[in-house]
């Protein structure tokens, strides 16, 4: 019989080593990428999070930044308008991203495939719009600027660990998900809802409990986002992130965990560089997503991982 | 056990069921026979609540389970290994069974402990009973079809089912498969006690397995009883059996 464990030795070494790296990066670089790196971290947790529904639950989800948006926007409009001090803020701001995850999830989760998403995009929108239309509130389309951070996490380097701290936590916990018996049957709804149901699972229960849970850990993303920048916008939850977190799921490899983190510090990085260059930023997106569906269907890692999985499966067989 | 009385089901115009009625006692092996497009599949999603039926009762163990929704029927102890394979194509084989397990146990919330830790021996048993064992680890999209309606088998043994209702378990199988899953069958039946109910059109396998034999006609009944009263019913003769009969 063979002996099941939740992580391999060698990709214990790998993260541990991974982790040093980043642990270390802040003495070794600049400002600047010190601020990028960590944007990357927050950008990866993002995708990782809508992962948990659309690569382990099969369900398209097309509004996630708004759980993104309004995690960042909870924690800052805390701060600023109700005077709470910035770790509650932190704290609530997810708090208030799952719940309405779930009451997104209430409404739309009875529909078939396309029209949960539709109707999540129009959902969606109407939260951005009241986001960007109430401007006494929410500073409109300005977007808020100058969030108080704690000051033990003022200066890049708080923000940088603290962003590392908590996003290495966070994935902690997400890849506890994905594996215990609510992330299998996850993937068996995934793979087959109908048979999912005929062997005894609540379907629609379940995905409602997933989209809570990628609603909670969208929210730390952006709260996340709040301590590295200071700011919010409105574009944070604006549908074409949403679809740029989409792409990072599926650039990174949307069948593997680490993927949509790679994705998301891809996506950033790529930003970041051709900024310089262009102003077309969502041609050269649309551009990637093109050359994806052409070369790589199943991501950069899950790429990989197929070659190496098919070299190890030999091994294991003897 | 299972009692189907009246029960009708129609898609648009169409009625696919139209007057089926069944009996099942508790150990028995039942079959469902009956010519392509009879209704032997709708029948048994009417039954696992997979469609709703228009009208007619399902009692099973004296209560009236027509129209709930799939997961609840499972949970009651009935669960169905399908025609047209339906399986987890992404997971391993292992997984596969493994879910139908935790589904069983209601485990399927729990969302901190790692699920290597949980229903590894119970699914460990059914593979080795099924004889799946050996392609535990393969990813089930992978099987060839003899193994993936094992496989559906395996699933629907997850869930350890006191009625289990197979839709034609040998379909496009080879004849070792079949003969090694006729005795699976048996075995299911004799050893573990698992009322059997299914519906081939393999009439050897019928007569060899089931104590009792319902007969379906477009969408209706029309006749149920031991193999000998089945074999010798006019109705049967006439509608369906014709030279087989005497096989
Ligand atoms: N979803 C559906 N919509 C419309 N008609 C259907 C549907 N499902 C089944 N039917 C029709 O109902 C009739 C009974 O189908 P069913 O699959 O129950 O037959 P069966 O006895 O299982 O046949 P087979 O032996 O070929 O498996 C067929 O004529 C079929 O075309
Ligand atoms: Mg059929």
């Amino acid at each position: 019989m063979q002996k099941q464990k939740l992580l391999g030795s060698r990709s214990l070494i790998l993260v541990a080593l991974l982790l040093a790296a980043l642990a270390l990066f802040p003495s070794m670089a600049s400002r600047y990428y010190i601020y990028l790196v960590a944007l990357m971290m927050v950008t990866g947790l993002l995708a990782t999070s809508l992962n948990l529904v659309l690569g382990y639950g099969g369900m398209y989800q097309f509004n996630h930044a708004v759980f993104y948006g309004v995690g960042a926007y909870a924690a800052a409009l805390l701060t600023v308008r109700g005077g709470v001090n910035p770790w509650w803020g932190y704290l609530l701001g997810p708090v208030v991203a799952a719940a309405l995850s779930l009451l997104m999830g209430l409404i739309c989760v009875r529909l078939s495939k396309l029209y949960f998403g539709m109707l999540q995009i129009s959902l969606g929108s109407l939260v951005w719009a009241v986001v960007f239309r109430w401007y006494s509130f929410t500073g409109g389309d300005d977007g808020m600027h100058g969030v108080p951070v704690p000051r033990l996490i003022g200066s890049i380097d708080g923000a940088y660990y603290f962003v590392l701290i908590v996003t290495v936590v966070c994935l902690a916990v997400m890849y506890l998900i994905v594996n215990s018996p609510f992330g299998r049957v996850f993937q068996s709804i995934r793979d087959n809802p109908e048979r999912a149901e005929a062997i005894g699972v609540n379907v629609r229960q379940h995905q409602l409990v997933g989209l809570v849970i990628a609603g909670f850990f969208g929210g730390v993303a952006g709260t996340l986002f709040v301590t590295v920048e200071g700011s919010v916008f409105p574009d944070m939850l604006f549908w074409t992130l949403s679809l740029e977190i989409i792409i990072m799921c599926l650039l990174g490899g949307w069948f593997t965990f680490l993927g949509p983190m790679l994705g998301g510090g891809m996506v950033v990085a790529l930003r970041a560089v051709v900024g310089i260059y262009t102003d077309y930023w969502t041609m050269v997106l649309g551009i990637i997503l093109m050359l994806l569906i052409f070369f790589l269907p199943e991501g950069v890692l899950g790429f990989f991982t197929a070659r190496l999985g098919r070299g190890r499966a030999v091994r294991e067989g003897d | 056990m299972l009692s189907v009385q009246h029960l009708r089901k129609s898609f648009g115009p169409f009625l696919a069921v139209s007057d089926a009625n069944l009996i099942v006692e508790q150990g028995e092996i039942v079959a469902v026979i009956g010519p392509n497009g009879a209704g032997k599949t709708t029948l048994f999603k009417l039954v696992t609540g997979q469609l709703k039926p228009n009208r007619g009762q399902v009692v099973f163990k004296g209560q009236d389970i027509a129209g709930l929704s799939p997961h609840r029927v499972c949970r009651r102890g009935l669960s169905l290994s399908y025609q047209v394979v339906s399986v987890f194509p992404r997971m391993s084989v292992f997984e596969n069974v493994r879910v139908a397990v935790l589904a069983r146990r209601r485990q399927v919330l729990r969302l901190f402990t790692p699920a290597v830790r949980l229903a590894g021996e119970e699914t460990w048993e059914i593979l080795n009973n099924v004889g799946l064992a050996d392609k535990a680890g393969l990813i089930s999209g992978t099987l060839s079809h003899g193994d993936s309606k094992v496989l559906e088998m395996a699933i629907a043994l997850g869930n350890r089912p006191e009625l289990l209702i197979m839709d034609e378990p040998t379909a496009g199988m080879s004849p070792e498969e079949t003969r090694a899953a006729m005795g699976l069958i048996q075995r299911l039946n004799g050893d573990m006690g698992i009322t059997i109910l299914f519906c081939e059109h393999d009439m050897e396998l019928v007569f060899n397995l089931a104590q009792r034999i319902m007969v379906m006609r477009q969408g209706k009944t029309i006749a149920q009883g031991t193999c000998d009263e089945v074999r010798c019913d006019e109705n049967v003769q006439q509608a369906y059996l014709g030279g087989h009969g005497d096989a």
